[in-house]
């Protein structure tokens, strides 16, 4: 029973991001909207945890979260895809349950 | 499919309600139901009518009241969390002796076993808020 | 599919700093009434709303910590807390509330309700969940 977990805090704001990915399971998917999309990006202090979690999770960000926050696809870490709000729906569907690390 | 949604936060303070409206827009675009959007926390402050934001910003309270009028949504903002927050339909209006309500078209208020009905009758719980 | 779905309700957040701790124990109460099958998970900053000795008497507002107490009665007596959480606190169970309920397939027996797991217990717990409540 897959999950998709959604993460809406910056990694240096809050901790749902490395709570996230201590409690997801193999094989589970996540989503970085709102201002968890600065979680998807190279180059930075937290960037090497999610490139690692890459290996056991599908990792996806909010392209319009991206866009009004001028963070450009260039910027993010290879192997994290860029949905829009269409294909989060999407995967809210393939995915059984879905939880959010408010 | 069948989406329950629950919106946590007010219209303006956070983003959640806004992408939750996406998100609604989105799901029905592909052709699934919306079981019903139930609105907890400051989330019950996306159903006054008394929102009156700048022309030039987008207006959240009746974006919700057009798409439930659209699609026959289920706008449900939930009763304790509204009397804490002063939102009043006619009915809470009475029972409470108010001066007024201020409950904005396509909203509802009741009690929070309707959030628990959406977590049982939808096929999928999806929860934005801070 | 049985007409039961496992709802599982999970807490990350303080209490009185802001209010999601005691609106989201409300719906915990109010749901118990539905016949689900009811857990509660406490994570992160979530588990200091089960410290021991909570007075919010010089605040004036109120003190909802004695609420989690009554969860026994209304069945709702899987109360998982994340270890990891705890030790990152410098916490252990002994600072928790006793949390208990009476076990009616063990001829109403005393048993605690919180159950002490690691993070990779707690991912498997939240596996099999039909539906996540967060607030």
């Amino acid at each position: 029973m897959p999950t998709l977990h959604t993460i809406n805090k910056s990694p240096f704001d809050r901790n749902s991001l490395q709570t996230c990915l201590r409690l997801a399971n193999k094989g589970a998917a996540v989503i970085l909207i709102e201002d968890g999309v600065y979680g998807a990006m190279k180059g930075n202090t937290v960037s090497a945890t999610v490139e690692k979690a890459l290996s056991d999770l599908s990792i996806y960000v909010l392209g319009p979260d991206m866009k009004a926050r001028g963070v450009d696809e260039s910027k993010i870490i290879d192997g994290i895809k860029v949905v829009d709000y269409k294909g989060f729906v999407d995967l809210t569907v393939e995915n059984d349950k879905i939880n959010a690390w408010l | 499919m069948k989406f329950g949604i629950q919106v946590n936060e007010g219209p303006y303070n956070h983003e959640a309600s806004v992408t939750a409206l996406n998100f609604v827009r989105a799901a029905l675009e592909a052709g699934h139901e919306i079981f019903r959007v139930f609105f907890y926390h400051d989330g019950v402050n996306n159903g006054t009518r008394y929102t009156t934001p700048p022309q030039d910003d987008i207006h959240i309270v009746n974006s919700w009241s057009e798409l439930a009028e659209k699609h026959n949504l289920d706008l449900v903002v939930c009763v304790a969390a509204a009397q804490r927050r002063g939102i009043v339909d006619e009915g809470e209006q009475e029972r409470n002796g108010k001066d007024g309500n201020n409950i904005a078209p396509g909203f509802r208020i009741s009690g929070l076993g309707q959030l628990i009905e959406a977590g049982i009758q939808s096929d999928r719980l999806v929860v934005f808020g801070d | 599919m049985s007409d039961t779905k496992k709802f599982m309700y999970i807490n990350r957040k303080a209490p009185y700093g802001t209010i999601y701790a005691w609106e989201s124990l409300e719906v915990v109460l109010i749901g118990a009434a539905f016949e689900q099958e009811v857990a509660m998970a406490f994570v992160d900053d979530g588990v200091y709303q089960i410290l021991k000795g909570q007075d919010t008497s010089e605040l004036g507002i109120k003190n909802f910590s004695p609420t989690y107490s009554a969860l026994g009665d209304y069945d709702v007596n899987k109360i998982y807390v994340e270890k990891e959480s705890l030790d990152a606190r410098g916490l252990t169970v002994d600072d928790l509330l006793d949390l208990k309920y009476e076990d009616e397939d063990d001829d109403w027996a005393e048993k605690d309700s919180i159950q002490v797991v690691t993070s990779q217990e707690l991912a498997e717990i939240l596996e099999q969940q039909d539906v996540v409540f967060s607030f």
